[in-house]
């Protein structure tokens, strides 16, 4: 498809302007101004509008395919979030106004929906309280590492310099735990997937900050011992951080708080509903318990006896100002909705529908590819290609057949310790007649596997292109329009 | 409840199928035994209709309906009726990161298009495909500084965005970077103490351009004798007003980064923005967040993929250029199709517009008794102006009659008690800013 800058033609427009009602006056210095304008498009409105739907179309979204992209929870996004993200009360109004004086009367209502959230998941999880900042998950992480530090920070307990993290865990945790000055220990799996007790304990020491932890894991897997490791490294001294990345499958079950988490990111674009808009805005709220209440970052909303909400900046112990604001607010009154709208009986439902839906697709599909576990999983099942790969075919290649078939294919190559892995994420919102398709398009490709593997490695051929050379693209890389 | 399928049915046949009796069972059977947990703060589930209703109220209970002068890095512009109507394409909204190229060409050569206008707009070299916001855009590209000097201390002016300041100082706090601000002039940079407080440990200097009270510096001149000293220098600056000035690339800064929230996103709050990182060539491979590289397909065709990813973190892990695995795709997009909606143009327009009003309303305002302008200065769409009394306390008494009349300063600047920044936007008609003047010359004096 031609780039807009390849349809853009001298002196057309898209849109209309006002005329000047003031006099044409500029105070820019003549040798302050640009010599010409930027050369951005020129094109009709209705060119416009036409290249970006056909552009949409060359996209796999939730609204258009199954999307199980494991520890992603691609779950459907309800519609009328976008009508309440777009209602002019909270579209316009600016980030300052609560500054000016007496200002938090101004902004009341977005206030409430920020604090309401804000107590709904506290009560979801089970922590003691919760910020909104993060903007991302990646964000939350980060300002919950930092405020681990602050902890130890404010004991004097200044060796505290190690993170643990588990050889299974995403990348975000220890790239967010080296920004916030931390040293990684990388904790191994054991046979069972679950966290080697033996290891954790053999690198527990005073030198030991916390331990990060994804839970259930990135196995898609319960811990049984989850609430023993937390006991272990508040023994020595520790804080334990929860990955929230798979809190979809123990929402309204488990209370990742009650098991003895310290602190956890929630992602609102994965377990709550809100879109992920091709890789952001998310939204990344993380919860604590008492102790690490005063580390929690400025400002934090309250309600007033009186019932009304005021930003509070007063927190002298607090890790200071890690977004410029509130954090994403439109992405924070979509999870608003989708909490109101699910209620407190929604909450076990969506978690039960997420783990059957999984452990269903786990069952058939066992017979066909290596199943990196035998164990019931959480809300994703994680396979192995290692059988197909014999052949010739790699994950990548599934990947690339499922395409084919009109699904998007699931999470590759992650986690790093599962080779070959395949990580299929149903969520809760997909059909029963939807997930047999799949599988029996999985069921197809390992077929296909056997009998005829070069097919899969020529995959996709339906697509608006063919396999793309991502080698020639990081060794010469063209990274915008020289036109 | 909605957004299930699951019929009872299904469910049961499903549980047959793994070969449990019911959930309780599947539970028990994934090991998850915990006590079934009470959710006491939790409300029962409303309608769609409830919730709207519901929604609706609270949203009319924010003030939306001020005229707005408040800017301060985040600006009240029109937005284009076809911006929301293309960013609401399910494709393009419920799509995820792009790992599957060739499912995900509607993405990936939306970013490319952008990328390609930021560096127009720029005059940079190679421009990412966006971060979280402005604050942690200018904090990133504090840290690519210290990658590519290997120094570790960052000189800032004081007229950088107070709120940037912050973020900068909370992010910094446990990376051993040395952070030196250098107090701002009445409303300008003071360019003598940044250069001399920029010396051989200096990994760069930090500057906003325009700067936090919309004054338009030189940096020329700075930037030659900083890089004399091998530092890097960095500005932030406001997309709209570049369509009117001299690039940052033309000036020679090494990075450039901006809140992208004037280029067609709603204010909303807050969040979420659209963080601009652009860059010259030579700081590309340790630049951070994604970015979008043309290639070819097995064919020839041509398309676009992320790339240069061994930078990030699901491959460097505590390596990676920094933590963030994400971009604020969706706001990328509005911002590229704003861009093409106001068209090359066009934004100059917008730029000449906001330019014009804000002189206008600089006159008819110091020309209210007792109020005056602070500094003389090239200024782009605000300006300061100091009243005979607190600052706030005015603002507040205009909010009765209707205005969000500016920023008081003493919020970020304790000693700046009667001072204002009034901002000025394309959206501001003559009789909207004739009618905050009278309002505030009555609050003044009545």
């Amino acid at each position: 498809m031609e780039l807009i800058y390849e349809i853009s033609r001298e002196g057309r427009t898209g849109s209309s302007l006002p005329d000047f009602d003031v006099p044409e006056a500029s105070a820019i210095p003549e040798n302050l101004m640009r010599e010409e304008s930027a050369d951005l498009p020129e094109v009709s409105e209705m060119d416009l509008v036409r290249h970006y739907t056909l552009l949409s179309q060359l996209n796999v979204g939730i609204d258009t395919n199954f999307y199980p992209l494991g520890s992603c929870t691609m779950k459907y996004n309800p519609k009328f979030h976008e009508q309440i993200a777009a209602m002019e009360g909270f579209s316009s109004i600016h980030p300052l106004l609560p500054q000016l004086r007496h200002g938090g009367s101004l902004t009341q209502g977005a206030l409430e929906v920020i604090y309401e959230t804000e107590r709904m998941l506290s009560n979801i999880a089970g922590f003691a309280q919760c910020t909104m900042q993060p903007m991302a998950g990646a964000h939350g992480e980060l300002t919950g590492v930092m405020m681990i530090a602050a902890y130890h920070e404010a004991r004097n307990d200044h060796k505290r310099k190690i993170m643990l993290i588990p050889d299974a865990a995403h990348g975000t945790n220890p790239a967010s735990a080296a920004v916030a000055g931390f040293t990684c220990r990388e904790i191994p799996s054991d046979e069972n997937g679950d966290v080697d007790l033996e290891a954790l304990k053999a690198a527990l020491g005073p030198d030991v900050a916390g331990l990060m932890l994804t839970a259930p894991s990135t196995l898609s897997l319960f811990d049984p011992n989850s609430s023993e490791i937390c006991r272990l490294v508040h023994e020595i001294g520790g804080l334990v951080y929860c990955d929230g990345a798979n809190f979809n499958s123990i929402l309204g079950r488990v209370r990742p708080g009650d098991l003895g988490f310290d602190v956890m990111h929630f992602n609102l674009h994965k377990t709550f509903a809100t879109p992920h808009g091709g890789g952001g805005p998310g939204s990344g709220p993380v919860g604590v318990g008492e102790n690490l209440v005063p580390y929690l970052p400025v400002s934090r909303v309250s309600k007033r006896p009186d019932g009304t909400y005021t930003l509070e900046y007063d927190y002298p112990e607090s890790i200071g100002y890690i977004a410029p604001f509130y954090g994403n607010f439109g992405i924070i009154l979509r999870a608003y909705a989708y909490l109101l709208t699910i209620g407190k009986e929604g909450l076990l439902r969506i978690s039960e529908n997420a783990v059957l839906n999984a452990n269903y697709i786990r069952i058939k599909l066992r017979p066909y590819y290596k199943e990196a576990f035998d164990r019931y999983c959480m809300h994703e099942c994680l396979f192995s290609a290692d059988i197909q790969a014999k052949n010739g075919v790699t994950a990548l290649d599934l990947a690339k057949g499922l395409l084919d078939r009109g699904f998007h294919p699931p999470t590759i190559y992650f986690p790093l310790i599962v080779h070959e892995s395949l990580m299929i994420e149903p969520t809760e919102t997909e059909s029963k007649e939807e997930i047999d398709k799949f599988i029996n398009a999985m069921i197809e490709l390992a077929e296909l596997a056997k009998e005829n593997p070069e097919e899969i490695t020529k995959c996709p051929v339906t697509l608006p292109v063919k396999r793309l050379d991502e080698t020639l693209a990081a060794r010469t890389p063209v990274l915008k329009f020289e036109g | 409840m909605p957004y299930i399928a699951n019929t009872d049915a299904d469910r049961k046949a499903m549980l047959d199928a793994i070969g449990c009796r019911d959930m309780d069972d599947l539970w028990s059977k994934a090991e998850v035994h915990c006590p079934q947990p009470e959710f006491n703060y939790m409300p029962k589930g409303k309608s769609e209709l409830e919730v709207l209703q519901h929604t609706q109220n609270l949203a009319e209970k924010n003030h939306s309906h001020l005229v707005n002068f408040v800017g301060a890095g985040y600006y009240d512009h029109h937005i284009p009726a076809v911006v929301p109507a293309l960013i609401t394409r399910g494709e393009f909204q419920t799509a995820y990161t792009p790992y599957q190229p060739e499912a995900s060409q509607g993405t990936l050569q939306s970013i490319y298009e952008y990328q390609t206008a930021i560096c127009r707009l720029t005059g940079m070299d190679v421009s990412n495909a966006s971060l979280y916001d402005g604050g942690t855009a200018l904090f990133e590209a504090m840290m690519l500084a210290v990658r590519m000097t290997r120094k570790r201390r960052a000189v800032i002016s004081g007229c950088v965005s107070p709120i940037f300041r912050k973020m900068i100082h909370c992010y910094s706090s446990n990376l051993n970077v040395e952070l030196v601000e250098v107090p701002e002039d009445e409303v300008s940079s003071n360019p003598k103490a940044l250069l001399e407080a920029v010396n051989d440990k200096t990994a760069c200097l930090i500057v906003q351009y325009p700067n936090f009270f919309s004054t338009i510096e030189d940096w020329t001149e700075v930037i030659e004798k900083i890089h004399s000293k091998k530092a890097l220098a960095i500005c932030s600056t406001y997309p709209t007003s570049l369509a009117l000035l001299k690039t940052p690339g033309e000036m020679g800064f090494d990075i450039v980064t901006a809140e992208g929230q004037s280029l067609g996103i709603p204010l909303s709050f807050g969040g979420p923005y659209l963080g601009i990182m652009a860059v010259t060539k030579k700081c590309m491979r340790k630049m951070p967040g994604r970015i979008c590289g043309e290639t070819v397909d097995k064919d020839g065709k041509r398309g676009f993929v992320l790339t240069l990813q061994t930078r990030e973190q699901h491959i460097r892990r505590e390596d990676a250029m920094s933590n963030i695995c994400s971009n604020e795709s969706l706001c990328l997009l509005s911002a590229i199709i704003y861009m093409s909606a106001v068209g090359k143009e066009g934004l100059r327009h917008v730029a000449k517009l906001c330019a014009a009003k804000a002189i206008y309303a600089k006159e008819v305002i110091t020309e209210i008794k007792g109020v005056k302008a602070v500094g003389n200065n090239p200024f782009f769409n605000e300006f300061v102006v100091e009243l005979p009394c607190d600052s706030s306390e005015i603002v507040q008494k205009l909010i009765d009659k209707g205005y969000a009349a500016g920023f008081p300063l003493s919020s970020y600047y304790s000693e700046r008690e009667n001072q204002l920044l009034i901002s000025v936007t394309e959206k501001r008609t003559k009789e909207e800013i004739k009618g905050l003047a009278t309002a505030l010359e009555a609050a003044l004096w009545n």
